[in-house]
This record gives structure tokens, C-alpha cells and sequence, in this order.
């Protein structure tokens, strides 16, 4: 299992294609990353991905996995054996690590969209909302260290890597998510603890300026 | 064993893929009839973050959102498998079940418009479609993952039945069955399964309900 090839098709600033590099370290997995270029998509990512041509895909002795979300649980299955699993054992548990990663997916990325790169009106409703949605997390989060309970778990990882675009978000849109959402950031911090998080993660800085070159490249003022 | 609740609504094709898989496997269940007009106090108390059904309540205890009410049933009752047990095939049938999950309302939002929206929305069904035919039941297969039911087709059982309403109601055709040979002959082999056959909710009361709606929407300003 660990001899055969192991391919991540990348994006540096991606926060999904985050999700997999975190997974893959958690467990201590080799592999090989390659960079994509989204205005120029390689004619591997088009071949093994060619529903959305978008990454993260990861890609195992030759066949595709695609959605970051559904690597992830194939990573645990497969890499079973290596400690620790990003979902629980228990079904009910599991369900609920589930709903919450999709509620991730659902809704931040569509929001945190509108928020920086958006403006006026429809900047400000796209904030609001985003605190609403990083309150409910904060709700689901609780007194526990991570979602996952003592150690970091499928819920950690999803929504952990949309925090390198906190700082993004706050700048264009000019407010504060940690006044409004201190335990939130409190645990990105604990996650940014762990080598395997600080690794994955490019420094906020670094992804805000890629959001000024794309809001140039997209003539976004 | 602790008994088994679905809230759930007789127009909601995904309310019927959590009766389809329940009675697959042979899971006595209850059955709540919620009215969506008037929300009760109990589905707002089990579903307080998307209010919606269906939702299934084991021993007390809510799981929200059709797929992964799916997964857990799997996992919970792994009699009469939905599921392929190697996990490369388990994360191409996530990967349909998603696609159906994000695309399928394609369809929903072209019957709610009018004008250059529905044709919009026209379009990407159709597109939708196309893809369906092409990459996912590529391989001339009974069923969407070989010569068994499974969770794929039951993610894309909206299609077989509810697809059909749509279209007359609002007038359009999108699946003709010599554009698309593959679905049509998947539409039938999923309908002789008899756990879909004898849980279908009533055409002609389905076309009454969505004419009504289809006239209001269109109707409102």
C-alpha cells in the first residue's frame, strides 16, 4: 500500500486542497505535490478529474479521488492502521462529524467569496452572514478543545484551513472576526499548534495577496 | 433496539430516498408527515440549523440531511449493503452522490423561474444531464454502480420520477429518450427494483401540487 504512487494535485492558497496535505501529514504519508495553475490546468488534472477540473485530486497507484472531503475519508479507510482516524468509530458520531463538514462546505466558501471579493450592500449582508455561520461553529464547538473532542478530527480539518483566509476576509472587508468570534479563533490557534495544521497552512498574508492579484486578474475593484 | 422515526414530506425526493434505503434493508421505521407551511416545534428542535426534513430520529437522537441519514443507516445496519466495500469504489460513489447532491437543483430552480433565468437554469440541467449519461453511467451498467441498487442510484432517484412532473408542468422536455439511452434505460431498471416501484408518491397528485406552485411562483412579482 505504501510503495504504490501517491499524487496530490495541488493549489498552494486552495482551502481544500489544505484539507488533503493536512490528512496526509496527521498520518505521515509520503507523497508527491503538484502545483496547479488554475488559468492553465494540466492536461493530468483534466484527464483525472474531468467532471470539474478543479483540485484537490488525489491521486492513488494511477485512479482518482476527487472533493476533498470524500479523500479524506478515503485516506482513513485505507490508511486505517495509521493513527490517528479523522472520523470517529461510533456511527451517530460520525453522522454528526459529517453534518457539520458539510455545513462548512455549504456555506463558507460561497460567503467568504462574497465578503472579499465582493462590495457595497452585498459585502456588508456577506459579513454578517459569515459571523452568524463562524457562531453557529463556535455553538457546535462548545468547551471542547477541537471539534473532534481531545485531538483533532474530520470537522478540525475542514474548517481549520478556511481560517488562512480570515485575515483576507478582514482586511477587504475591514472588521474583526475575532471580537466577534473569539473561542473560534482561540482553537484555530490550538489546531495551528500541530505541526502537520502549520504546515498545510500558507501564512495569511501570503493568501491576501494572492486575493489582490486575483481580484486584479478578474478586473474585481 | 431503539426505534426508528422519519419527519419527513410527500412531494420531497429526498425524503423518499431515506424511505427507499430504510426499506432496503428491511428497517421498521415510524413515519411523521411534517407540514412545511407551518413548521412543527419538534423538526425545528431536531433540525435547528436548516429546518428542514427529512430528518431520521434513532433512540431520541436526529440526523440531518438525506445522504448522510444514508450513511449512518449503512453503518448502523449493514444488512442488504448500499455501499461498495473497497474504498476507491466507495469514493467514486460519494463522488456521484455529491454531484447529484450539488447539481440536482438545477432542475428544482429552472421549474421555479421564467425568462432568461429558466433558460438558464435549462441549460446547466441539461448539462447536468449530459453528464450523468456520459461519465456516470458510462459502462452500459444495470444501476449506477453495477448489477445492484446502491446509494447512487438512490441519490439520483429524483430523476426517475420527479424529473418527469417537472417537465410537464412546466412544459419542457430535457431527458428524450434517444438523446439519452442510458438514463431511460436506468430510469427502468430502477423503477422494476419493488421497494422504488411500490414508493412513489401519486403522478397525478404530485402534477396537481406542482402546478399550484408552478402558478403561484410565477404569479408573485
Amino acid at each position: 500500500m505504501e510503495d504504490k504512487k501517491l499524487v496530490l494535485l495541488d493549489l498552494w492558497p486552495s482551502a481544500f486542497a489544505m484539507r488533503v496535505r493536512i490528512a496526509l501529514a496527521e498520518k505521515g504519508i509520503k507523497y508527491e505535490s503538484k502545483e496547479e495553475d488554475l488559468f492553465d490546468k494540466s492536461p493530468l488534472l483534466l484527464e483525472m478529474n474531468p467532471v470539474h477540473k478543479k483540485v484537490p485530486v488525489l491521486i492513488h497507484d494511477g485512479k482518482s479521488i476527487c472533493e476533498s472531503l470524500i479523500i479524506l475519508e478515503y485516506i482513513d479507510e485505507v490508511w486505517h492502521d495509521k493513527s490517528p482516524p479523522l472520523l470517529p468509530s461510533d456511527p451517530y458520531q460520525r453522522s454528526q462529524a459529517r453534518f457539520w463538514a458539510d455545513y462548512v462546505d455549504k456555506k463558507i466558501f460561497g460567503i467568504g467569496r462574497k465578503v472579499w471579493a465582493g462590495k457595497g450592500e452585498d459585502q456588508e449582508a456577506a459579513k454578517k452572514e459569515l459571523i452568524e455561520i463562524l457562531k453557529t461553529m463556535e455553538g457546535e464547538l462548545g468547551d471542547k478543545h477541537f471539534f473532534g473532542g481531545e485531538r483533532i478530527g474530520f470537522v478540525d480539518v475542514a474548517l481549520v484551513t478556511s481560517t488562512s483566509w480570515f485575515y483576507t476576509f478582514e482586511t477587504l472587508g475591514n472588521f474583526s472576526i475575532e471580537a466577534e468570534c473569539p473561542k473560534l479563533i482561540a482553537w484555530s490557534k490550538r489546531c495551528l499548534e500541530k505541526e502537520s495544521v502549520a504546515k498545510s497552512l500558507p501564512h495569511p498574508h501570503k493568501i491576501y495577496e494572492a486575493a489582490l492579484w486575483l481580484k486584479q486578474k478578474f478586473g474585481i475593484e | 433496539m431503539a426505534e426508528v422515526k422519519l419527519h419527513g414530506h410527500w412531494t420531497s425526493p429526498f425524503s423518499y430516498r431515506v424511505i427507499w434505503a430504510l426499506k432496503l434493508k428491511g428497517i421498521p421505521y415510524e413515519y411523521i408527515e411534517e407540514d412545511l407551511s407551518n413548521k412543527s416545534p419538534l423538526l425545528l428542535h431536531y433540525n435547528p440549523v436548516h429546518k428542514k426534513i427529512p430528518v431520521l430520529v434513532h433512540g431520541g437522537k436526529p440526523i440531518c440531511e438525506s445522504m448522510i441519514i444514508l450513511e449512518y443507516l449503512e453503518e448502523t445496519w449493514p444488512q442488504n449493503s448500499l455501499l461498495p466495500t473497497d474504498p476507491f469504489q466507495r469514493a467514486v460513489a460519494r463522488f456521484w452522490i455529491k454531484f447529484a447532491e450539488e447539481k440536482g437543483p438545477t432542475v428544482w430552480m429552472m421549474f421555479r423561474s421564467s425568462g432568461e433565468e429558466h433558460e438558464k437554469f435549462k441549460k446547466e440541467s441539461l448539462e447536468m444531464l449530459k453528464t450523468i449519461e456520459e461519465m456516470a453511467l458510462g459502462d452500459d451498467k444495470k444501476f449506477f454502480g453495477g448489477d445492484e441498487i446502491s446509494l447512487v442510484d438512490i441519490a439520483f432517484g429524483a430523476h426517475a420520477h420527479w424529473l418527469g412532473v417537472i417537465e410537464e408542468v412546466a412544459g419542457v422536455k430535457l431527458l428524450e429518450a434517444h438523446k439519452f439511452p442510458r438514463f431511460h434505460a436506468w430510469i427502468q431498471n430502477f423503477k422494476q427494483v419493488p421497494v422504488i416501484n411500490e414508493n412513489l408518491p401519486d403522478r397525478d397528485q404530485m402534477v396537481l401540487t406542482f402546478k399550484r406552485i408552478r402558478e403561484s411562483l410565477l404569479a408573485s412579482p
